[in-house]
Order: structure tokens, then sequence, then C-alpha cells
């Protein structure tokens, strides 16, 4: 297992230096935006992973209110960490592009707030896993994630409303509408890459979940045995 | 126990030791008149541009003091293991939450009923709308406010931080609901455009995170 885990991270690696390659070499210069749309192939494979981890955040937050097996609890704790950091990157690398292209650093669009909220929302997540005492931790936790997951499509949904009844930015036309294929291929690269590295770090801060864990139910043995050594 | 018994003799006994003490209903009102009294003096606006600002006041107005009320929720059921005597008892799990809710939903809604007349006064608001929405508005609104907030609080009751934890994981995922009420309000409050769209949102919200509270209130409830 762990000789398959140590082979996977190597890939991944070298998968990320192919893909930051294309990315910043091979791929073509966008025509109006310049070097700046390069961002572009960070930006939207950072927030299809955070997406992912949501969702295995989720969906082992369930699986923990169900079978109360300590691993799916783990693993929702690392998905939530990972997911917000690649959130926070998306968040970071979003107004760098904006600032050039648009003229603004931030506008409340649907996608961007409700990037924001989910931001907001697996942030608190966190603070009440850092704030909650001994063994109810995973139960409140995994609650609170099913909240969060819910709540995202009414955000969105609201979102959205509350922007289609003003004009809203330079949106359309963007990347989306005919991709040139040297660039699609760049961004494939690094939409693989960019959810290898997330599996990476997450099975890494899994594997550091449990041994905390391990440590502290240690510490607990000898405080039980009242040994203060 | 039936479900409605339970939560009938739960809502009594709460709503009957505010009624002797009158705890929460006063820190909230004296907080929210506090918080009224603050904007005023931080925008001074005319009377055309409260119009368009009132919705905002009052909603954040109205958030901060339930998060007072709320906090207060489950900390009297702590002292004397109360929340423990619940969970040994044959009484259905949600019955409490329900009462909960509801004395919490009652608490605001008077809140709310106190305070207008004064944002009135101070503010100078007059509705173009009609004035029925923004009842329908107050209520649904609460209800979204609170029946999120009395699970929540029962979240935080067991962290550390108590009284900091509640606004800390109720607020992000209140911000779809708050935003409904407040552009709701606005849209009655000026007239401009039809709050029809926000009051169905409102009401989506209110099913479904009823519908997750019920669900999951039994799993925080007996969380070891």
């Amino acid at each position: 297992m762990k000789n398959i885990f140590m082979a996977f991270v190597v890939l991944t690696v070298c998968l990320l230096a192919y893909s930051t390659y294309q990315g910043l070499f091979v791929a073509p210069t966008e025509q109006t935006m310049g070097e700046v749309q390069r961002i572009f192939y960070y930006h939207v494979p950072s927030a299809w992973t955070a997406g992912v981890c949501f969702f295995v955040n989720f969906l082992a937050s369930l699986l923990y209110l169900w079978k109360r097996n300590p691993a799916s609890d783990a693993l929702a704790a690392a998905s939530a960490e990972v997911g917000v950091m690649f959130c926070t990157i998306v968040l970071i690398t979003g107004p760098i592009w904006a600032r050039p292209v648009w003229g603004i650093w931030w506008t409340w669009d649907a996608r961007l707030t409700t990037t924001l909220v989910l931001w907001l929302i697996y942030v608190s997540y966190l603070v009440l896993r850092r704030f909650a005492a001994g063994g109810q931790t995973q139960v409140l936790a995994a609650a609170l994630a099913i909240f969060g997951f819910v709540d995202v499509p009414i955000v969105y949904m609201s979102i959205r409303w509350f922007r289609t009844q003003h004009p809203s930015p330079v949106m359309g036309g963007g990347e989306n509408s005919g991709l040139d294929p040297a660039m699609l291929h760049a961004f494939f690269w690094n939409l693989l890459s960019f959810t290898c590295v997330g599996i990476v770090l997450m099975v890494i801060r899994y594997r550091l979940q449990k041994a905390e864990e391990q440590v502290e139910a240690a510490h607990a043995a000898v405080a039980l045995q009242g040994g203060s050594r | 126990m039936s479900t409605f018994s339970t939560t009938r003799a739960t809502l009594l006994k709460d709503l009957r030791m505010e009624w002797r003490s009158k705890d929460a209903i006063n820190s909230m009102l004296f907080f929210a008149l506090l918080v009224v009294v603050i904007f005023s003096f931080a925008f001074n606006p005319t009377a055309e541009e409260s119009r368009r600002i009132a919705g905002g006041l009052v909603w954040v107005a109205f958030l901060f003091a339930a998060v007072v009320a709320l906090n207060q929720t489950w900390a009297r059921e702590l002292r004397n293991q109360v929340l423990d005597a619940y969970r040994v008892s044959p009484a259905p799990p949600n019955a409490l939450f329900l009462a909960k809710a509801l004395g919490n939903f009652l608490f605001v809604v008077v809140l709310e009923a106190l305070m207008t007349p004064l944002f009135v006064v101070f503010y100078d608001l007059r509705s173009v709308g009609p004035v029925w929405q923004l009842v329908v508005v107050a209520l649904l609104g609460t209800w979204a406010l609170v029946v999120n907030g009395t699970f929540f609080a029962a979240l935080s009751i067991r962290t550390r931080s108590r009284e900091i934890m509640l606004p800390l994981i109720l607020f992000p995922i209140s911000i779809p609901a708050l935003l409904a009420m407040v552009d709701a309000t606005t849209s009655i409050l000026t007239g401009e455009a039809s709050p029809d769209f926000w009051i169905k949102m409102l009401a989506v919200y209110d099913v479904v995170f009823t519908a997750v509270c019920l669900l999951l209130f039994e799993t925080v409830l007996n969380a070891e």
C-alpha cells in the first residue's frame, strides 16, 4: 500500500511538472488578455479540486453518521482542510486575473460570491472542529458538514437571481466559448495534475489525522492508568 | 408521550420561565436598541436613503439580537443535567427541538414587533409597497434564522468558548436567507421590484433546513 502511494506521489510530481510546462510555455498566448490568461490553468483546476474535496467531505460525513467509524471522520477532516486550501487558491488567483481583464479586483457575481460563501462555510467547519470538545467533535462536525453542503445550491440560486437584476460584468465570451485545442490540451493536463495533487494531500492529511488520534488515545490511556510520567 | 404534547409542555415551560425572568427578551431588546441608535449615528440617513438601506439595517440588527437569545437556548438545560435527563427519557428528541425553535421564534417575533415602531421613528420609514408582505417576509425570515440558530446553539453549547462559536457557524449558512430577507424588505419598502422570488426562496430555505434540522437533531443530542 505504502509503495503504491509513493509511486502515485512520484507520478503526481511528474504530471505537475509536465502540466506546468504545458500551461506556461506550450499553450499559445491569449490574444486580448495576454499572458495573464495563463492563470486560468491554475484557477479552474483548483476550483474543480476544491469541489471534489468538499464533495468527499460530504460523503465522508454522511458515512460517519451512518457507520460511526473514525476512518471516515478522519477523511472528512482531511478533505475539508485540503478543500479550503484549494478554495483559497481560487479566491486569490481570481482577483489577480480579474484586475487586468475586468478592471476590478472583485465583483459580487454568482460564481465569485458562491465560492466565497463556500469558503466561509468550510472555514467555520474547521473552526468548529478545532473548538469542539472531546469525543463529540466528529458528530457535531458531520452535522455541520451536511448543513454546509445543502446550503451551497441555495446560495448559488439566490446570488444568481440577485445579480441577474443588475448589469453583469464582462463575463460572456470568456474562455469557455471556443477554447483553442492547444489551450484545451494544457487545461486538461493541469486539471488531471491538480486532482492528483489534491488526492495526495488528502491521503497525507488523512494519515496525519489518524496518527494524531492515536497519540491522543495513547495520552488518554496513560492518564487513565494514573501515570504522570 | 406524543410529539405534540411534549412540544407543548416544553414550550409552555420555556415561555413561563421567560415571562418570569424576561432575561432573553430584555437583553435582546436593549441590544437591538443599541444597534438602531449606533447605526443611526453612523449613517445619519435621509428618508429617501433610509428606505434603501433600512432592509439591511433592520435585519442585521435582528440577526445580532437573535444570537443573544439563541445563545441562552440550551444553557438553562445544562444546569442540573436536564439535557442528560431528557436524553434517557422516552420523549421524542424532535419535540424538544421544535419547542426550543418555536420559543425562540416567538421571542424574536416579539422583539421585531417592539422594535419596528422604533425603526419607523428613527429612520422616518414609510413603505411604498404593501405592508402585509413585510409581515410575511418577517415571519419566514425569522424562522429561517431561528431554526438553524437553535440547532447550531445545540452544537456550540458542546464546544469551548460557546458564545463565540454560534455566530461563527450560523452566519455563513444563513447568508442566502439574509440576502433574501434584505432584498425582499428593500423591494417592498422602495416598491421598485417584486419581492415574490425572495419570498419563495425564503420558503424553500425554511422547508429545506427545517427538514435537515429534524433529521439530524437526535444525532446531535445524543452525541457523546
